[in-house]
């Protein structure tokens, strides 16, 4: 493990801006989900794409506990579970696959999408799932297309796993038909209920054409071109994002939609990249924005002050901290990411006060001990770490909500500061 | 390879977890990749304990394999050492690290340290949780078990047994063990080391000063009660005291071991055998009822149905292949073949066709049975969060048998329930479209008519059934208007069950036109 990187001695309290600000790195043992947890959100957005991991038991145990599932219908996500005779070269691992997706796909005649996610045991035994998905898309050809992606823990974090899905998709897209229409693609799973917010929004401004991908079918492919202007939703798409700078389509660069702030900024990139007038943009956002200014106020009564304490966890923190810093007043002790891209962040660090302490990877030991050294009123983290933190009388909050609820717009801009202020308000009311 | 959509059991490293979070001063180091981490949360979550689970995970990633994971492992394992303390370490893989092949145990040894660092062989690709924690707690004994010192005479002291079994994560453990302890005290026994939960390392070392041993979850207990039975010649318990008929074997079978009388007024708090005979229990008589779960709790629950509450018991089955064989012999008891399987789509299949009216499972099994609108009590791991109720609630001893009773009968219709519905099924303001009186006076109109009658000039009547009814006539069988009527005159709460059935007669028998007859012969049929 790397000795810690000492920080820099904090520039100007007031000063704005952690482009420049090291990141303490450490190595250990990592507190998070891999990849293949993004299969929950993934499954219940794209409606008729089939999940099926080739993995081990622990793949299927993983998935079912951090959904928290019992299942309700038939889910459509599963596991190939790779068993001995597999392993033992008794069984061609190829032709079993093969045997599990037609049994699969007799069982489910409604799915159109099948993706293969690839597991770390999958990887570490070399089984090329690229091929096989090559194989089956031949195989059950006009009935289902097979996609491939990563999502196991020795390549990928928790919500990255959703950026190797999409960014490995989009590589198997034919290309579109040549068009002289521009549109605006908006990137990253989004509640149905937020993208027809922001969707409504645009085309009040004036722009026509406003898709999202990953899309509720997967039939529903948008055009992806260079008359393409993309907006990312989620903070860790980063090789989404290169894939579709490759098929030509432009990044529009925006802090995310996250509080009213964020929103508004996020709004107003995609408003300029297609020349809407600040007249038409105010129109549009005047109201929404107003309405969620009100629903922040009585959370930043309860939020204001209070020192909060990010572990790393979905690559949503910056933005989350940037939120909760500007709008509602916070102090930010620390903020952990699983993985740092400075890139899609660079309009988020240059809003966090210069002297946050960031954080990238993790030791959960040592931070642990950093967490009990800052004392913060809130502590932002996983479901594993949450109940032990509370024990010791730290309020916390789970970071999982914080993927599964729509938080994003100005219509959520109120929840998404609720969640941050409940559990303080909790345990005023059970001590009172 | 398999296709799993669910699975009862984890792999087998969360069995050892399990043990090493039961007790008090082990640590486990798992050589495994991120996100195996996830299962902390089943433990801080589902069981809410308030410590995280003694378990260091390496977490290496795609750019260690190239490198260098057995160095890795091995600083893992020393700074878990430093940090935490234990008395003992446990080491192992979990699937992919079992692949990489680094040897944790190999590992840890060299590393010298002053405790007994006990190496896991858990084969992921072949074993599940449940044969996880039975070897774990075998390998731990076998480490750490002490042989006896010389005992005084049982003539001079109370006998004493060791509780084996329980662990984190389990089905109702941490009550059944208070039940079962109060128990054996009431008959003299003490209780010299409940293990592995809450037990520290010495009290391991220790179980041999005991006398015999308690096994109440074989599943887990059963491998190392055999090795303390052929090494210290310690015998153990074979009956599981869930129900008050196996409670009393099993107070026999501890009052054997221990060469002591049974007290007269051991049986003054079980009520559910007085209950099972009350007027009112009358209506459980001949309930058919669906098992499925671990094995023990399957078995046990099945006599206890069976035996104490009346029921017929018309389909079990077992996630547990160690123990399959126990679970077939106890189902030839009830005339029906067991189940044996881990895919809940085939116990689903199962249901479905059994048509039980009460459903004794496991959190899917819950499931399942609101899908199909039929009753249901969950009587065995895994564990769901309301598997660990704030209240006293334990499965075994005669406290165990009034907790089942009340368990299994809540979620069933009462007998003067049954009765007054039957009563006033046609009653006006008495109708399955009623809200129930404590939901306050809005009014309701009487139901809407079950069916519509449609008639068009070139055809014959036809019968429209309304699309929340829980299953069309399939196959083309056609009821009535006059026998749709006659259903609805039927209570509620068991016309669901009458409608298949007669649409199974019908079909059965190539009947196309349901009538009045119709519904009445396979009544008849079905009340053979």
């Amino acid at each position: 493990m790397s000795p810690v990187i000492p920080i820099q001695a904090a520039q100007a309290a007031s000063g704005m801006g952690c482009a420049d600000t090291p990141v303490l790195v450490q190595r250990g043992q990592r507190e998070v989900f891999c990849g293949l947890t993004g299969i929950i959100w993934l499954h219940r957005k794209i409606q008729d794409a089939f999940f099926l991991v080739v993995g081990s038991r622990t793949c299927a145990h993983l998935i079912q506990s951090a959904a928290g599932v019992m299942i309700f219908a038939e889910p459509r996500f599963g596991t190939a579970i790779i068993d001995e005779r597999d392993l033992a070269g008794l069984a061609d691992c190829n032709d079993e696959l093969d045997r599990v997706v037609s049994e699969l796909l007799t069982r489910r005649p409604d799915i159109k999408q099948l993706f293969l996610v690839g597991s770390c045991p999958s990887e570490v035994i070399k089984l090329d799932l690229s091929r096989a998905a090559e194989r089956l898309s031949r195989q059950h050809l006009h009935r289902v297309r097979v996609v491939n992606y990563s999502g196991s823990g020795i390549e990928t974090t928790f919500t990255q796993g959703e950026d190797a899905c999409l960014a490995s998709w989009l590589q198997t897209l034919p290309a579109p038909p040549a068009s002289d229409q521009f549109n605006l693609l908006i990137v990253g799973t989004l509640a149905d209920v937020v993208e027809d917010q922001f969707r409504q929004y645009f085309q009040n401004m004036g722009i026509e054409q406003v898709d999202f991908f990953p899309p509720r079918k997967s039939t529903q492919i948008p055009a992806i071109g260079p008359n393409t202007r993309f907006l990312l939703a989620q903070p860790f798409l980063a090789d989404t994002a290169r894939q579709l700078e490759a098929q030509g389509a432009t990044r529009v660069p925006a802090p995310f939609p996250l509080g009213a702030q964020g929103t508004t900024q996020w709004l107003k990139a995609g408003a300029q990249a297609f020349e809407i007038s600040d007249e038409a943009f105010e129109a549009v956002v005047r109201a929404p924005r107003q309405r969620a200014e009100i629903s922040m106020t009585r959370h930043r009564d309860q939020l204001q002050g209070r020192k909060i304490f990010f572990f790393p966890d979905s690559q949503l923190e910056i933005p989350l901290a940037r939120f909760l810093h500007h709008e509602m007043h916070m102090h930010l002790c620390e903020v952990g990411t699983p993985y740092l891209h400075r890139g899609h962040m660079a309009e988020e660090l240059a809003l966090l006060p210069s002297n946050t302490r960031l954080s990238e990877s993790q030791d959960v030991e040592l931070q642990l001990d950093r967490c009990r050294a800052d004392q913060p009123d809130l502590v932002v983290c996983g479901l594993g770490l949450a109940n032990p933190l509370e024990a010791e009388g730290f309020t916390t909050k789970w970071a999982i909500e914080l993927v599964f609820t729509p938080i994003q717009g100005y219509e959520q801009a109120g929840d998404l500061a609720g969640l941050f202020s409940r559990p303080l308000i909790r345990r005023m009311k059970l001590a009172a | 390879m398999q296709l799993t959509l669910w699975t009862y059991e984890g792999p087998p490293h969360i069995g050892a977890m399990r043990i090493a979070t039961a007790m008090q001063d082990v640590h486990y180091v798992l050589h495994a990749p991120q996100g195996d981490t996830y299962a902390d949360l089943l433990f801080t979550m589902i069981e809410r304990l308030p410590k995280r689970p003694p378990v260091t995970y390496t977490t290496f990633q795609a750019r260690d394999l190239g490198g260098d994971t057995a160095q890795l492992f091995k600083d893992a394992a020393a700074q878990a050492n430093a940090r935490f303390a234990p008395a003992a370490m446990l080491v192992g893989a979990s699937c992919t690290a079992e692949l990489i092949q680094d040897d944790p145990g190999g590992l840890a040894q060299a590393l010298n340290l002053p405790i007994p660092v006990v190496p896991l062989e858990l084969p992921a690709y072949q074993r599940k949780e449940n044969w996880g924690a039975a070897e774990t707690f075998y390998q731990l004994a076998r480490r750490l078990v002490l042989p006896p010192a010389p005992k005084d005479p049982l003539s001079q002291r109370r006998p004493r047994c060791n509780l084996l079994g329980p662990t984190a994560l389990g089905f109702r453990h941490r009550d059944d063990i208070r039940e079962i302890s109060q128990l054996l005290d009431q008959l003299g026994v003490d209780v010299h080391v409940v293990a592995p939960l809450n037990a520290s390392v010495e009290q391991v070392r220790q179980l041999a000063q005991a006398d015999f041993n308690v096994v109440l979850y074989p599943e887990i207990a059963m491998t190392a009660a055999t090795w303390l039975q052929r090494q210290f010649d310690m015998p153990f318990t074979k009956t599981i005291p869930i129900g008050v008929g196996a409670t009393r074997d099993f107070v026999a079978e501890v009052a054997a071991l221990a060469g002591i009388e049974i007290p007269a007024e051991i049986e003054a708090h079980a009520r559910s055998v007085w209950y099972s005979k009350s007027v009112d229990s009358t209506y459980l008589t001949g309930k058919r009822v669906y098992l499925f779960g671990d094995a023990s709790h399957v078995v046990a629950a099945a006599r206890f149905a069976h035996q104490e509450m009346g029921f017929e018991v018309v389909g079990m089955g077992t996630y547990s292949r160690e123990f399959a064989r126990e679970v077939r012999e106890a189902a030839k008891n009830y005339g029906v073949e067991a189940l044996i399987t881990d895919d809940y789509l085939l116990v689903e299949e199962q249901i479905r066709q059994l048509h039980p009216e009460l459903i004794l499972g496991t959190q899917m099994e819950r499931h399942i049975a609101k899908r199909l609108s039929t009753p249901c009590a969950v009587i065995s791991a895994p564990v769901h969060v309301q598997d660990f109720p704030a209240r006293y609630a334990p499965q075994m001893g005669f406290e165990g048998a009034n907790v089942l009773f009340d368990t299994w009968v809540h979620p069933l219709m009462m007998g003067l329930e049954e009765h007054l519905l039957g009563m006033f099924r046609e009653d006006f303001e008495f109708h399955d479209g009623a809200a129930p009186s404590h939901l306050g006076s809005t009014r309701t109109p009487s139901p809407e008519p079950l069916s519509v009658v449609v008639h068009s000039p070139d055809t014959v009547p036809q019968i429209v059934v309304p699309a929340s009814s829980p299953a069309n006539a399939p196959r083309g069988s056609q009821w009535s208007p006059a026998a749709e009527k006659e259903l609805g005159k039927i209570p509620f709460f068991v016309r669901g069950k009458a409608k298949r059935n007669t649409e199974r007669y019908a079909q059965e028998l190539g009947i196309y036109d349901i009538t009045v007859e119709t519904l009445y012969d396979a009544k008849a049929h079905f009340s053979r």
